[in-house]
């Protein structure tokens, strides 16, 4: 089930195993018939822990969305919820507890199961409430950093990027320093930190500090990892805003992927069978998970979109020559062999046919006149041009009531690449868009230019060229068919946050000090003291492992650019990732917008 | 020396009794729970199932319970220590616990231990030092959820004014408060320390994010009003302002128009019915709307595109972008055509479009304007690639000949015969040019 985790450098397989224990021992603790009342927001990231048999097996009977009103009926002597410490998901909670029948026979008992920590403040509002004594066990669930793929492991938290730069609330940094606690106790301290950023400075202090104060945390496993670099979201704004142009990137971007499944518009998928011709087309939209242990996906998710066709292509021509074999198979013998291939061909031959749907889904929109006009003005930016003055196309999107979202992209985009915008050109954007879209958005204007996304150029310089070429972060020559650079992610632009690991490795951070010091927060580097017989004595050709930890969130073409650094092969470091959350442009935008109320229709 | 007892003496008139102070929004509802504590202490620990959340809490103990009743880790705690799965509810507190108080912890061991998510006792932290000793132990701890446990206590126990100054001092921990503040909804508190930190232009912002809980157009109206002395930034300020014209237009022109489509006289309002209110909507929408309803009223009323144009200076450009889509839904062709023309000062016209004409050429296609229209303006592209491809594309089949003609291009004038009807008056007219003998093509 979770082969695809040990398949990396790292066996992730023991984090998922760590997480299913605590989860067992945790529904122990209730004995009897359960049912499990879900915040909706975590069933994803749960499904990457366990699956419903590990809960089934401890007597799990039923499971409820979260929503307010009478608990469904189900004869179960426990309800547990399983929240985010929210308040207002206490209020549904609330609401649940206080409607439940007291008269019926036999009760149910309650409990909370907060995930990732148990939060005083929920407790104090449940309390407030009068329903605090309801609940018999209220634990944590300490899911901090959840494996998605054999070198991927995200805490899923939405709102880290909003709550480190707009609110100043540190506490899921304190949860990262906590899964890095964790990380290390099961594969060793990891001897040297390297850090970028105010945050990464505040986890490495938190780790050092973590380390002291629980002596039990020296622990005797051989060190998996050689290197932990931890990188500041706001290190490297500009990254997210572009349109990613990898093949997972570009899913991520146009349909949005969770917890590694993406829900696909089903027309492309319909069964062809002859006969049933537009009979029952499917409605529901198309659920597929995407990850590694999908040997076809493994190959081409983090190719350039343009590689991906000829890939499909030549896999098609492979596949139907297997399939022709059969012709050739003669004696018993052959045809035995033949049939034991067959379930593999054909699951090959369904994750091809699953894959090209995909890339003509995709087709039709990385080909239409808008992506293309939009790509043409990010590429513009990133390399240089014309970020001092009111973007046309910017304007006409604007004009044409594009989503709001698209607009804040692009105009943070421009605003980055110019260090800054001219209060002229600010003030134009910012007019335009409360005529277009509402007043209201001041908020989120304002949000932004908290977040040092939008902001007015002071000082009259901009420094981004001298970041750009020094990172040599455009480059014109991009090779997407055989890379040979980490720009090709990005169809030229090479991600600032990639490049400073890259350049980390070889020739080290030396060589760049000068930019280093133009990027916001501090850099550093701490060394974590291991025990003499723990040092690593390397083989000779044996590459290092470094842990990339992005904090606030990393988009899918980084990642890309990051396997493409592990798989060079002189490049001597194989990168595992880990990051706050998955993110892309449009999905980060939306954590730093004002919750607006609905249109009173 | 005078300084400490300054700080002895406000912290003794400040931090004890929270009910003797008078400024408190919920002093009664404070009072009530004292009392409640109060006759709950008297009953049997042991029975009463609720109130060990009380003894436990860090949220500020009465006094008379202080020595007597431990403080209690958390049941969940105690459970995972002894492993006991199930308890009757008259057993649920579980002996161990009483091994595992201590009155005595450091504020830096109360703060681990609230890491690790155990309930600690924070009331013996009585002195204003104590206190600010336990929350710079939480600050340095980073973990937000016990720096917010330690704030709602201080909020508590500490008079306003004091804690606000103490926090002015602590930045993350007054940051943690102000996120506390807004995710509760405490809005009065939170401008109250906004004013006293003096970040005025967040206090503005935060006070005009409330519009968004009114339902009511009329209450919005005068909250908006009241947001326009608040001391936004300079850029700001003329945005809220127009943010309170627009709703105040838009509550005169809904109350019109709503008693217009009601009496059913208006033509316009019986063939295109509203779909829905005009409020709340956009600037851009509603001068939409005004030109789709209302173009033809003069400049005074408060309806008029015109007049919106004027009170909210729009741009021109915006102002005919919108004005055309609006007119071309209605199919009204000739203000399409008024819209793009400009008279100078001999009285000669000339058509205009500060937007581009292919711009008009797309919005009037969406619109399914006939050919005769849309060559017209298609044949005033001026790039001429850009006129050729829409030309192509929509079949303004003059335009594609005239052009070629223009750029003497016999070859794609040959090519083009072939897309045009057989017998039609089009490719009577390429024939004819083709075998005029006066033009000079390149090719």
């Amino acid at each position: 089930m979770a082969a695809h985790l040990s398949s990396g450098r790292v066996n992730l397989t023991a984090l998922r195993e760590a997480g299913r224990r605590e989860l067992r021992e945790f529904l122990d603790k209730c004995a009897g018939s359960k049912a499990i009342v879900w915040d909706e927001y975590l069933t994803g990231p749960f499904g990457l822990i366990a699956q419903y048999s590990l809960l089934k097996e401890h007597e799990v009977e039923k499971m409820f969305t979260l929503k307010p009103g009478r608990l469904p009926q189900a004869d179960v002597r426990n309800i547990i919820f399983f929240v985010r410490p929210r308040l207002e998901l206490m209020d549904i909670i609330t609401d649940n507890v206080r409607r439940e029948d007291r008269g019926r026979s036999p009760q149910r008992d309650f409990h909370i199961l907060f995930v990732p920590r148990r939060s005083l403040l929920c407790e104090q509002w449940l309390k407030e409430q009068g329903v605090l004594g309801s609940f018999i066990h209220r634990e944590q669930y300490s899911l901090d950093l959840i494996p998605f793929d054999g070198d991927l492991l995200s805490m899923e938290s939405e709102s880290t990027f909003k709550e480190c730069y707009l609110e100043s609330d540190q506490t899921s940094l304190y949860h990262a320093a906590k899964g890095l606690m964790t990380l290390q106790a099961l594969y060793g301290t990891i001897p040297q930190i390297f850090g970028k950023g105010e945050c990464a400075r505040h986890v490495a202090n938190m780790m050092i500090r973590m380390k002291r104060e629980f002596p039990g945390s020296q622990n005797s496993i051989f060190p998996v990892f050689d290197t932990l670099l931890l990188l500041d979201r706001n290190v490297d704004l500009l990254t997210p805003l572009a349109t990613q142009l990898t093949y997972e990137g570009l899913i991520d971007e146009i349909y949005g992927i969770q917890n590694t499944y993406v829900k696909l518009p089903p027309e492309k998928f319909a069964p062809k069978k002859q006969g049933e011709g537009g009979k029952d087309l499917p409605t529901e939209p198309k659920k597929l998970q995407l990850n590694s242990a999908e040997e076809l996906y493994a190959e081409i998710r983090d190719k350039n979109f343009n590689a991906v066709g000829s890939v499909l292509s030549k896999k098609a021509k492979i596949i139907s020559a297997a399939f022709e074999e059969r012709h050739h198979a003669k004696t018993v013998g052959e045809i035995k062999q033949f049939v034991s291939q067959l379930p593999h061909m054909q699951a090959a031959r369904s994750s091809l046919a699953n894959h090209t749907s995909i890339a003509e889904l995709i087709k039709d929109i990385t080909t239409s006149e808008d992506f293309f006009d939009n790509l043409t003005v990010e590429q513009e930016f990133m390399s240089g041009i014309d970020t001092d003055k009111v973007n046309n196309y910017i304007e006409d999107c604007i004009a044409q009531k594009h989503s709001l979202i698209k607009i804040l992209r692009l105009v943070c985009l421009q605003s980055v690449c110019n260090n800054g915008l001219k209060q002229k050109v600010l003030d134009h954007y910012k007019r335009e868009i409360l005529q277009t879209y509402g007043y209201e958005h001041i908020l989120t204007l304002n949000n932004l230019e908290k977040a040092g996304l939008l902001k007015l150029q002071t000082g009259g310089r901009n420094n981004y060229p001298t970041i750009r070429k020094t990172l040599r972060l455009w480059m014109d020559d991009v090779n997407e068919q055989n890379p040979n650079d980490i720009s090709y992610v990005y169809s030229g632009y090479a991600p600032l946050s990639v490049r400073l690991a890259q350049l980390l490795a070889r020739p080290g951070w030396r060589s760049i000090e000068e930019v280093l010091k133009m990027l916001p927060g501090p850099h550093f580097e701490e060394r974590q003291q291991l025990p003499t017989g723990l040092q690593k004595k390397r083989q000779h050709g044996e590459n290092r492992v470094t842990l990339v930890f992005f904090l606030g969130g990393v988009t899918y073409a980084e990642i890309a650019a990051l396997r493409f650094l592990s798989q060079m092969e002189d490049g001597g470091t194989e990168y595992v990732i880990a990051t706050t959350k998955l993110i892309n442009g449009t999905t980060w935008i939306k954590s730093l917008m004002e919750k607006l109320e609905p249109a009173p229709f | 020396m005078s300084r400490a007892r300054a700080d002895e003496e406000e912290y003794w008139h400040s931090s004890k009794f929270r009910a003797f102070t008078f400024d408190d929004e919920d002093d009664e509802l404070s009072q009530l729970k004292e009392s409640k504590r109060a006759v709950n202490s008297l009953r049997d620990i042991v029975d009463d199932d609720d109130d060990d959340l009380e003894k436990v809490s860090w949220s500020g103990e009465p006094v008379g319970r202080r020595n007597r009743l431990p403080s209690l880790p958390s049941l969940s705690d105690a459970f995972s220590d002894t492993g006991v799965k199930n308890y009757a509810p008259e057993l649920r507190r579980p002996r161990a616990e009483y091994k595992d108080y201590s009155n005595d912890w450091s504020p830096r061991d109360t703060v681990r231990r609230m890491q690790r998510g155990k309930v600690c006792s924070l009331e013996r932290f009585r002195s204003l030092q104590d206190k600010m000793v336990l929350l710079d132990e939480a600050v340095a701890g980073h973990d937000g959820n016990v720096i917010t446990a330690v704030l709602i206590f201080l909020k508590r126990t500490l008079r306003r004014e004091v804690l606000f100054r103490e926090l002015e001092v602590r930045q993350v921990a007054l940051c943690h408060l102000i996120h506390f503040l807004k995710e509760t909804g405490e809005q009065k508190l939170l401008l109250d320390l906004l004013r006293f930190l003096d970040r005025t232009e967040e206090v503005a912002l935060s006070q005009y994010r409330e519009h968004l809980n009114i339902q009511d157009v009329e209450k919005k109206r005068e909250f908006l009003k009241g947001c326009i002395g608040l001391p936004f930034s300079a850029e700001d300020i003329s945005h809220i302002q127009d943010h309170y014209t627009l709703l105040e237009r838009q509550i005169i022109i809904e109350t019109n128009d709503r008693h217009l489509a009601m009496a059913g006289q208006s033509e316009i309002f019986r063939k295109y019915p509203r779909k829905a209110s005009i409020l709340n909507m956009p600037l851009v929408t509603t001068l939409f709307y005004s030109c789709f309803y209302h173009y033809t009223e003069a400049e005074g009323t408060f309806s008029s595109p015109t007049n919106l144009k004027k009170t909210f200076k729009i741009p021109d450009k915006q102002y005919v972008l919108t004005a055309l889509a609006a007119r071309a839904k209605l199919r009204a062709w000739e203000d399409v055509d008024a819209l793009l023309t400009t008279k100078n000062w001999l009285g000669y016209t000339k058509k205009k479009a500060p937007i581009g004409f292919h711009r008009v050429v797309e919005i009037l296609q969406r619109n399914n304007a006939p050919v005769q229209v849309l060559q017209e303006y298609v044949r005033l592209v001026e790039d001429v690639e850009t006129r050729l491809n829409l030309a192509t594309k929509y079949k303004c089949h003059d335009v594609v000949i005239d052009t070629y003609r223009d750029l003497k291009d016999r070859i794609q004038l040959m090519a083009y015969k072939c897309k045009v009807e057989r017998g039609s008056a089009e490719e009577e007219k390429i024939n004819s040019l083709l075998s005029n003998m006066q033009i000079r093509w390149k090719n």
